[in-house]
């Protein structure tokens, strides 16, 4: 029988490098989102060609390939960056661009007349963004960036490949120090869902607690 | 690090082997998550409430967590109980079934948007159960969701370079492969971001021409 206690411990580290990617990376695919998305709604077309270059790039190529790069390639030209750092850039990055969508796309969805609103109170442009569309728009935006927090989470187990040992690596580990491939799979598949379902129950909770004092508002 | 034309020219036979392995992967992916979609679409709806909510469930389950452990799974996991599979076929069936639970949305959306009357209307004509979806709702549903089906085989394509952590020689692997021989990263990893964005920019121009074709979606 093995003494499965030790490598129970493993795989609880990786949960923790997994929820530890999952945080960071979200926090840098909001900033992202929220940048990029602003960026193509801009007046300035150099703006505007900047934001829909990087959402493009980020869309069109695969997560895996901008992790890789970001591991091998850009240490050549000077940046070097930790298995972390990098895990956490192309996740960030890539999660932000879709994301972004999403950002325009509520902003957008904010009736007219919100905006008219803003022009008769004599709200500049941002003032306008800060204290009247966003505040509505990010309600909207809630949901689909719950759905885009589950993505990520599932391509954290990605970084394993770049031997960051998160919840996927240590899994490996297990298999290759037991030989049983059954429970570590089966484990970390268990782990992961739990991870999803707690997102959801989160991202639903929030959206509850943000649409209080908006009823009517919405439609 | 300099980029070298030479080493390009060199590489780029094996690199072009790669992307007919990633095309075909992504081809037979498709075709397999088309149909896993419609079956796990038509048992969701199934009277009885045993398989629906069984079903339902498992999508639920394969949704909520990594293609990257479930392709594990289904490598080193199942030759246990005796299945042992060669490797493209088991990242064609890991990717068929991931996609199967995101195309299963679109069908039921497709299936729901149908009208109420053509189901009256086939009671009316006195057509059994399999008689009015194979004449009746399907051929009326599908169309109509043929963009949104497609958005996923794109999504699907970006995620193929995962099959070469169960050693599929597609494009990535190929990439590596040829990285570790000569120790250069910049040029393999570089041309497959390239592959990957010129292969997904041609199947945006394919999904725009597919909605033009089959009328707009709904966003």
């Amino acid at each position: 029988m093995t003494q499965w206690s030790g490598y129970f411990g493993l795989i609880l580290q990786g949960t923790l490098v997994t929820i530890e990617l999952t945080l960071m990376g979200s926090v840098l695919a909001l900033i992202m989102a929220f940048l990029a998305g602003m960026g193509r709604l801009s007046r300035f077309f150099a703006l505007r060609a900047l934001a829909t270059a990087y959402i493009e790039f980020f869309r069109g190529t695969s997560i895996f390939v901008q992790l890789f790069f970001a591991y091998f390639v850009l240490p050549l030209v000077g940046l070097e960056l930790t298995p972390l750092q990098a895990g956490v850039l192309a996740l960030g990055l890539n999660v932000g661009a879709y994301a972004a969508e999403v950002v325009r796309g509520a902003v957008q969805s904010i009736g007219r007349e919100q905006y008219e609103a803003c022009t008769a109170l004599n709200l500049g442009r941002w003032q306008g963004m800060r204290h009247v569309i966003l505040p509505q728009a990010f309600l909207v935006m809630l949901p689909t960036f719950g759905n885009n927090a589950i993505e990520l989470l599932k391509a954290t187990s990605v970084v394993s490949l770049i031997s960051l040992a998160d919840l996927t690596f240590q899994a490996q580990v297990v298999r290759a120090q037991t030989g049983n491939t059954m429970v570590p799979f089966t484990t970390i598949l268990v782990i992961y869902f739990i991870l999803a379902l707690f997102i959801s129950w989160g991202v639903r909770s929030l959206e509850r607690r943000m649409a209080r004092g908006l009823d009517g508002v919405r439609v | 690090m300099d980029w070298d034309w030479d080493f390009v020219r060199q590489i780029l036979p094996t690199l072009i082997q790669g992307v007919k392995i990633t095309i075909l992967a992504t081809l037979l992916g498709s075709v397999l998550a088309a149909i896993v979609g419609l079956g796990i679409a038509l048992a969701r709806r199934s009277p009885n409430k045993a398989l629906s909510r069984t079903v339902g469930w498992a999508a639920e389950f394969i949704r909520g967590t990594p293609l990257l452990v479930q392709l594990y799974f289904i490598f080193y996991v199942l030759p246990d109980v005796g299945i042992l599979l060669p490797p493209l076929v088991a990242g064609v069936i890991g990717l068929g079934l991931h996609y199967g639970t995101y195309t299963a949305e679109v069908y039921r959306a497709g299936i729901d948007n149908v009208p109420r009357g053509q189901w009256e209307a086939a009671k009316a004509c006195n057509l059994n159960a399999r008689q009015t979806w194979s004449h009746i709702i399907i051929p009326q549903a599908i169309p109509p969701m043929i963009p949104a089906l497609a958005n996923y085989f794109i999504a699907m394509l970006k995620e193929t370079p995962l099959l070469s952590a169960i050693t599929v020689l597609e494009l990535m692997n190929q990439a590596k492969s040829v990285a570790n021989t000569y120790y250069r990263y910049l040029e393999p990893i570089t041309l497959v971001g390239a592959f990957f964005l010129v292969i997904s920019l041609c199947s945006v121009a394919l999904l725009r021409w597919l909605e033009r074709r089959y009328g707009k979606i709904e966003r």
